[in-house]
């Protein structure tokens, strides 16, 4: 007979290593997977997780890592935020699609003229399209008790309207011979989120990634506002008496997330995509809070989670033309692995005890 | 545009339809929320019961068997959810996270062999002579035999919860777990039969979409139904005649929004389309001020120390 007895404290040591058990017990089982599907399951994983960092084509794929990890990374910095203080903004795949339209509409209302301030312009942009998506859950929850789960996935769905109603009307491209999308933001110097080291993969949202993952740690490990998040994740009772708002905290986190999804989903539409289409949104905005979990809500753990995240992201592509391994059992893959990662968080929590070694009285 | 092409009769009957797979969705989760579990992965058991009822009516010709087989489908995969939060003690809200992101995987994965492929016909249950009388006979007598199917669950669920020892329990078990424990009520087990059974109406509700609403196949083709069925839950205060009624508002706007886009209004596609999210929000909103029906153990963890 398995017992499960609470620990007074959780423990540390588990707290770092179900990750890692998580992403064991995935690959183990995801070769599982595999081998039902038909593939050779030590190959497909190799392909994963070997081939795009040590392959023959690794100086192409590595990069990738960078272009596929910063959204990720930025996103789920910003869910992490709410998630510590049990405030679930799963809306962010909305929110990643306002900040693309907002920051892409802002470039492409300048064109064609060059200047340097076109790019900072677009970025707050972004930035605001992403706050204000984020911002009516918020507004809604404070001012109603709204539930902001529910709110904010509804405006995903609104969220991609909007996408389909600007790639098809508003910024649609006049010279785009009547395809749906906007002009290709990559030939539009001013708005190009360019490069910076070519062929390193460094463009500015991988810098803004690593900004927000300094500030979150600064912020969760030395400001009061971080200590208010924790405290009402923690003890909500106790932070009222503490004196945290917690309106305002509900504000912050949801504002807060939302900017940095916003910044995600600009920095990608005027970067790697180039230009706002219909199916601009790839799931960046639901993987972030695969990720978020994976990396325990703390910023350097999101930070190795996202580019983890990032290489089944290639990895899945790489198998996905050489093995004729379906997309979708990446997909597959990938929520496993929040699986495993929930349950193996109970070694986090509590002692199992086999046997009834305890008397009871 | 042309607003008399849109018959009241066949709106109002065709509303019936677009409202049946809300209303099994939030029939079962309205049960699993009485028995305290906030489940959020409805969305990925309509979509694993889409597929599954796929699957199964394609290959055995019988959309019966699909619908049960797509029930049997939406279980197995809540089980996975019972599993994170009664045993592993898991937080809800993320379980349910982990069950929506799994269940969209899986079903694209089983169904990718059976896109644009036509599902057999479930034919309407012919109530004779009934289904002449005018206006009543469209409206109440023209339909699947699954409309029916998920009036009467609901009209099951209500009952057991009202006047059965079963329903009494389950609804202690939700309003306050610790007690129901120490009254020596198995609160894991009730909770998980709770869970199973709204992974089975949610599966049901899913294999409705795929098999009668479109009839079709694609990914993701759920695009939301089970968040509406779960807003829908608050929306009806966790009662379960209420449920029917926010099912055929939400019905009724489906399929009216549907039927505008048919008759060619001056309002562009997209934004009849993002209609039925946006009252959800609106409804949640009005809505919300009422708290005081939630159960009162609703998402929290259970664990009997010893």
């Amino acid at each position: 007979m398995i017992r499960l007895e609470k620990r007074p404290q959780p423990s540390r040591t588990y707290a770092l290593a179900t990750p890692v058990l998580a992403v064991l017990a995935t690959m183990f089982f995801g070769g599982v997977l595999f081998a039902i599907l038909g593939k050779d399951p030590v190959q497909s994983i190799i392909t994963i997780f070997w081939e795009p960092l040590f392959g023959e084509f690794s100086f192409y794929y590595r990069p990738q890592l960078l272009v596929k990890g910063a959204p990720l990374v930025l996103i789920a910095i910003g869910l992490a935020l709410g998630f510590k203080a049990g405030i679930w903004n799963i809306g962010a795949e909305g929110q990643y699609i306002m900040g693309a339209i907002f920051g892409a509409g802002m470039g492409l209302a300048f064109y064609p003229t060059e200047s340097v301030f076109i790019f900072p312009l677009m970025i707050l942009a972004g930035a605001f399209g992403g706050w204000l998506w984020a911002t009516i859950p918020a507004v809604l929850k404070v001012k109603f008790g709204t539930n902001e789960i529910l709110v904010s996935l509804m405006l995903v769905y609104v969220a991609e309207q909007l996408l389909a109603s600007v790639s098809l009307g508003l910024l649609k491209n006049p010279e785009g011979f009547g395809f749906p999308g906007s002009r290709n933001l990559q030939q539009y110097a001013s708005a190009h989120n360019a490069e910076l080291i070519t062929g390193s993969g460094m463009h500015w949202g991988v810098v803004a990634a690593f900004i927000a993952v300094i500030f979150a740690y600064v912020l969760l490990a030395r400001h009061r506002l971080g200590f208010a998040i924790r405290v009402t994740g923690e003890a909500p009772r106790a932070a009222r008496f503490s004196g945290v708002n917690p309106a305002r905290l509900i504000l912050f986190c949801l504002g807060i997330s939302g900017m940095l999804a916003g910044l995600a989903g600009m920095f990608e539409a005027a970067g790697p995509a180039g230009q706002i289409t219909i199916d601009f949104n790839v799931g960046y905005g639901f993987t972030a809070i695969i990720v978020a979990f994976l990396g325990r809500l703390h910023p350097i753990g999101i930070l190795l989670a996202g580019l983890l995240m990032a290489l089944t992201y290639i990895g899945g592509d790489i198998a996905q033309s050489q093995l004729q391994l379906p997309a979708a059992a990446i997909q597959v893959f990938q929520g496993m692995l929040l699986f495993f990662l929930l349950a193996f968080d109970l070694l986090t929590n509590y002692h199992l005890r086999i046997g009834n070694t305890e008397v009871t009285p | 545009m042309d607003l008399s092409a849109i018959n009241p009769i066949i709106l109002i009957a065709a509303l019936i339809s677009a409202a049946t797979p809300i209303l099994l969705a939030a029939t079962g989760e309205l049960v699993a929320e009485r028995a305290g579990v906030l489940n959020l992965g409805v969305e990925g058991m309509m979509i694993t019961g889409a597929v599954c009822g796929f699957i199964i009516s394609v290959n055995t010709g019988s959309p019966a068997l699909g619908f049960i087989m797509a029930a049997v489908g939406g279980a197995a995969l809540s089980l996975l959810f019972a599993f994170l939060t009664q045993v592993a003690l898991a937080n809800q809200v993320a379980s349910g996270l982990a069950l929506t992101l799994f269940g969209l995987g899986i079903s694209s994965l089983m169904g990718q062999n059976y896109v644009g492929i036509k599902p057999p016909r479930l034919p309407d249950v012919n109530f004779g002579p009934l289904a002449d009388i005018p206006v009543l006979g469209p409206i109440l007598f023209s339909h699947d035999p699954i409309v029916y199917v998920g009036l009467l669950i609901l009209a099951g669920v209500w009952a057991t919860l009202k006047y059965t020892r079963a329903g009494l329990v389950l609804r202690a078990v939700g309003e306050n777990h610790d007690a129901a424990h120490a009254l020596g009520y198995k609160v894991k087990r009730i909770r998980t039969l709770a869970i199973m059974f709204g992974g089975a109406c949610a599966g049901m509700g899913g294999a409705y979409i795929s098999l009668i609403r479109v009839p079709q196949w694609t990914e993701g083709m759920t695009a939301g139904v089970g968040w509406i069925a779960l807003a829908l839950v608050v929306f009806a205060s966790w009662k379960p005649w209420r449920v029917l009624l926010g099912a055929y508002l939400f019905g009724g706007i489906t399929q009216l929004q549907l039927n505008l886009q048919g008759a060619g209004v001056a309002i562009p596609v997209e934004y009849l389309a993002m209609s039925p999210y946006v009252v959800t929000i609106i409804v949640l909103v009005i809505l919300s001020a009422d708290k005081s029906r939630a159960p009162g153990s609703l998402g929290r963890i259970f664990h009997a120390s010893q």
